[in-house]
């Protein structure tokens, strides 16, 4: 029973979770159009990137697993090195060695790392039978804080908590012992307040901040002061699009990156909130879905791991701005102003995929070609 | 036990068994689930519960309630001129947390607005936890569009110029006394500035606008209420006759190198002060950090034992007792007079001497003579009667009342004291306004500092008859045998009084050499329209008599003031020639 391919499937494209990812894209737009003062260049400036990002989404995805596979290690090393490079002569940006100059072009290595990651821990303990042992999981772990510090230290927290979290993501998803989960989080705890010792004085500031904000109202609390009025003041149904007064008022800071959820709260209120939300929630849930149909371990965690990375993303950010998380600089994925870590981002999605979609190119089991009817 | 692990998990067959991707994201999805609740959650919190105290916040954050400043009311002379008015000028405020990225502008506002370019630096740098503060306040105009102007090269959002009022006092120094000063908030600190503060005094108006973040005015939402200005307030103060008064009071001072002095001209028939000065002055325009006593109106806070200018009260009250008449002999002989164990002196021996001579010559002995033949209460009673230890209605901050003690408690040489003015102390303007009595036919008047539209009526404290008398007498003090001949003014008759007091040292005693050389006096004497008291302490240049020191100032300021009020000549020879140059065809 061999039946025609339709053009999604030649195109190893996923629509479902394709026309989530636009129709955030869009609803994202709209957000961001308002937060921008209806500036037509950075409109067509995001639109160009949007316009990049999906592309990269489609190229990524034709590319087969079984080279996703070999570019593992290679991909992580260049990474790796890439990122002691920066450490050592990266280019001062924003205040944080985060970029290195190419001449053409500027580059931030720690992106990279984001897909990178999830690439090596789903090629590395999918070697073996899954769940992975102690050692094993102690390697993977290794793989994953070596990126995570030396991305902590440049230092961007919230990067290196994604880039920790995808290894973490991926070694959950690979069967990790609920004993050897137990152990990691009471080391975790014990460990927590060596962590603290070795936080920067801005860093700890926002983590008291969220407990107390009043204790700095001009400082570090005035982010989260000035969010939290400006999602409050909307209210359930929104002040209406463009009509927000705190954030068209300058009163809310980075109101088109990190911070656009509170636009979006202002001016669209709850339902507006929730709207994004059950979309995120859908992309999620679909991202999980694509992963469990993998037909081998490299596909699902790879695939499970960039699902979970994606909602970290967008956990940690609405979770800072509606005061629930310390400020930690995470954008709202597919909402925020800046083009990087999209790109990044729908590539990740295009690695999902190219999981699900090509036929039996992981090698053993060649789970693709059988397509699920949805 | 971790060998027995790895070697389970080496077995591919258990691996099924062990857990399945399936449940595991499933079990993901839920706790994903839980996480995104907190998140709806917290939105939930902010956008329902917390809303009205968000939204109030957020208001707060942009609505503002905006001053529209209002003009304090203009302090005028009788004849209108500005004596203190508020000219529009520009207070520069800036967010220092914003300002400190543009360092050059820093140096360039700085400069046009006079500052020292460190402190400017270290001012904003010391301001990085506040969003809001003043530069500089009150900068003059020509600042003002030099800042305008930086602001707009710089394209600084964070600065900004609001309308305020200055204070500013054409008078300067010589109405320095009277006017007072405002502060920074345009409320009166001193002198009339204080005394009529709620009559001058402004109310801003309040507008509600909304701002942005960076305090820029976006939209006025409602105009609250209206500026209310200060109303003008009109002194009975002349500024021609304040300028003469006190450039004869400066020279008079200069030459007697004495430490201060004051004088003070009263309109008989409206109780106006024309005129009040005082020496040392201060300027209300600068900087008031100075010697704090050269801020004091002392023709008002100030008081002296008046010496033999109180003698006229003393034949006056002997007068309407009927004990004398202008010729009725007094024996002074031999120029001493035992009171109890206290003796009293005069200069001289004036031997066999009138009443009148009893001014002319101010004989301490005449006018104990005269006292001890009344009974205390009496003199008390007259003194009580022409404002003596009362304040003088005036309302000025700070007016002393001086000392004046009741007649029971006098003992009888202090009772002998207080008819030659020891004993008793009194203000300038006291003294000017109990000679108002003398010059305005027994009739005491409300002193007024402020333009008083109808002369009052006065209340009756001594006859007419008895006024006419004294002052006729007093006229005898400027002629030829008189103590004050250098108090004569050409074309006029003038009645007055010499002081001249020894300095109080404490209690009881007196100073050897320091004297208060007073004159008190009226012109023109038959039909006096003003009175003037010039009042200079310690004159330190050889001279210290009333009639030396502080009579050849009171003559100049006088004449200044008939002139200046076109107050025809009385004096008869002027009159017939006056008569004669009519007649002249």
């Amino acid at each position: 029973m061999v039946r025609p391919l339709s053009l999604a499937q030649r195109l190893h494209l996923d629509l479902p979770l394709l026309f989530a990812l636009l129709l955030a894209a869009g609803y994202g737009l709209l957000v961001l159009y308002s937060a921008i003062d209806q500036d037509p260049e950075r409109l067509e400036a995001q639109l160009v990137r949007l316009g990049l990002a999906f592309t990269v989404m489609v190229v990524v995805a034709q590319v087969p697993p079984a080279l996703w596979r070999r570019l593992a290690v290679p991909l992580y090393l260049a990474g790796v090195l890439t990122l002691v490079a920066v450490l050592l002569v990266g280019e001062i940006g924003k205040g944080a060695q985060r970029w290195l100059d190419l001449g053409v072009l500027r580059f931030q290595p720690s992106e990279l790392l984001k897909l990178g990651v999830p690439l090596l821990l789903a090629w590395f303990l999918a070697l073996r039978p899954l769940p992975p042992g102690a050692w094993r999981t102690l390697g993977a772990l290794v793989l994953t804080a070596l990126p995570a510090v030396l991305i902590a230290r440049q230092p961007d927290l919230g990067t290196a908590l994604l880039v920790g979290s995808a290894g973490l993501a991926v070694l959950f998803l690979a069967g990790l012992s609920w004993r050897l989960i137990a152990f990691l989080g009471v080391t975790a705890a014990a460990l927590a307040p060596l962590l603290w010792s070795q936080m920067l004085d801005y860093q700890k500031n926002r983590v008291l901040t969220l407990f107390d904000p009043e204790r700095d109202p001009l400082g570090t609390g005035y982010h989260i002061i000035q969010s939290q009025i400006a999602i409050g003041s909307g209210g359930v149904y929104g002040k209406g699009w463009g009509l927000g007064t705190q954030s068209h008022l300058e009163f809310l800071p980075e109101r088109s990156t990190d911070f656009i959820f509170a636009v979006l709260g202002e001016e669209l209120g709850l339902f507006g909130v929730l709207a994004l939300l059950g979309l995120y929630l859908f992309i999620v849930f679909r991202g999980l879905y694509l992963a469990s149909q993998c037909q081998d371990s490299f596909g699902r965690l790879l695939a499970g791991g960039l699902t979970l990375v994606f909602f970290v993303y967008l956990f940690v950010n609405t979770g800072m701005v509606s005061g629930l998380l310390p400020v930690v600089g995470v954008p709202l994925p597919l909402v925020s102003y800046g083009g990087t870590s999209m790109v990044t981002l729908l590539a990740g999605f295009g690695l999902i995929m190219s999981m699900y979609t090509h036929p039996g190119a992981t090698g053993r089991g060649g789970g693709g070609r059988i397509l699920p009817r949805w | 036990m971790n060998v027995d692990l790895a070697r389970r998990k080496s077995d591919p067959a258990r691996e099924g068994k062990r857990f399945n991707f399936r449940g595991r994201s499933l079990l993901l999805l839920g706790g994903l689930g839980v996480l995104l609740c907190a998140v709806v959650a917290s939105v939930f919190q902010r956008q329902v519960l917390e809303r009205e105290f968000l939204r109030e916040e957020g208001e707060a954050r942009y609505l503002r309630d905006w001053e529209i400043p209002a003009r304090r009311g203009m302090i005028l002379d009788r004849n209108g001129e500005p004596l203190a008015v508020s000219s529009p000028v520009a207070s520069v405020w800036t967010d220092p947390r914003k300002l400190k990225d543009y360092p050059e502008a820093i140096g360039e506002l700085a400069e046009a607005m006079r500052l020292p370019v460190q402190d400017l630096r270290q001012r904003v740098a010391e301001r990085q936890n506040k969003g809001f503060i003043y530069l500089k306040r009150r900068i003059e105009p020509d600042q003002a569009e030099e800042v305008a102007r930086i602001k707009d090269e710089f394209k600084i959002h964070e600065l900004g110029m609001e309308t305020e009022y200055k204070r500013f006092y054409p008078g300067g120094e010589i109405f320095g006394h009277i006017i007072g000063f405002t502060d920074v908030d345009d409320k009166g600190i001193e002198g009339m500035e204080l005394a009529f503060n709620g009559w001058l005094g402004a109310e801003p108006g309040l507008r509600r606008v909304i701002k942005d973040g960076r305090q820029q005015l976006v939209a006025e939402v409602e105009r609250v209420r209206p500026p209310r200005h200060g109303k003008d307030l009109e002194l009975s103060i002349d500024r021609r006759l304040q300028y003469l008064a006190y450039r004869e009071l400066m020279r008079t001072v200069r030459e007697h190198k004495a430490k201060s002095a004051s004088a003070v001209v009263l309109d008989v028939h409206t109780g106006e002060i024309l005129a009040m000065v005082n020496q040392p002055a201060y300027n209300p325009n600068g900087d008031k950090d100075g010697d704090q006593s050269t801020r004091r109106n002392r023709a008002v806070t100030d008081v002296m034992e008046p010496g033999s200018t109180i003698k006229p009260f003393v034949v006056a009250a002997a007068l309407e007792q009927g004990l004398v008449t202008p010729t009725t002999p007094i024996d002074t002989s031999p120029g001493t007079l035992a009171v109890g164990s206290n003796t009293v002196k005069d200069i001289h021996n004036y031997g066999r001497l009138d009443t009148t001579s009893v001014i002319t010559k101010s004989s301490n002995i005449g006018v104990v003579k005269m006292a001890l033949r009344m009974k205390k209460e009496t003199l008390w009673n007259l003194y009580d009667r022409v404002g003596f230890g009362k304040p003088t209605g005036v309302q000025f901050p700070g007016e002393e009342t001086g000392r004046f003690r009741h007649f029971k408690r006098w003992s009888d040489f202090e009772y002998a004291t207080q008819a030659f003015g020891y004993g008793l102390s009194v203000t300038s303007l006291q003294l000017a306004r109990a000679y108002s009595v003398l010059a305005a036919d027994g009739l005491l008047k409300p002193i007024s500092l402020l333009k008083v539209a109808q002369a009052p009526a006065g209340e009756q404290v001594l006859s007419a008859k008895t006024a006419r008398e004294v002052r006729a007498m007093m006229e005898t003090v400027v002629s030829p045998k008189g103590t004050a001949k250098q108090a004569v003014i050409e074309g006029y008759s003038v009645a007055g009084k010499t002081g001249t007091a020894k300095k109080s040292a404490g209690r009881g005693g007196y100073a050897a050499g320091r004297y208060q050389a007073v004159f008190a006096g009226m012109a023109p004497a038959k039909d006096p329209r003003f009175v003037l008291v010039v009042m200079v302490d310690e004159p330190g240049a050889g001279k210290y008599y009333g009639g030396l020191v502080a009579a050849p100032a009171f003559a100049r300021i006088m004449q200044g003031a008939l002139r200046l009020f076109n107050v025809p000549p009385d004096h008869p020879e002027v009159k017939m020639l006056m008569a004669s140059a009519d007649a002249t065809p």
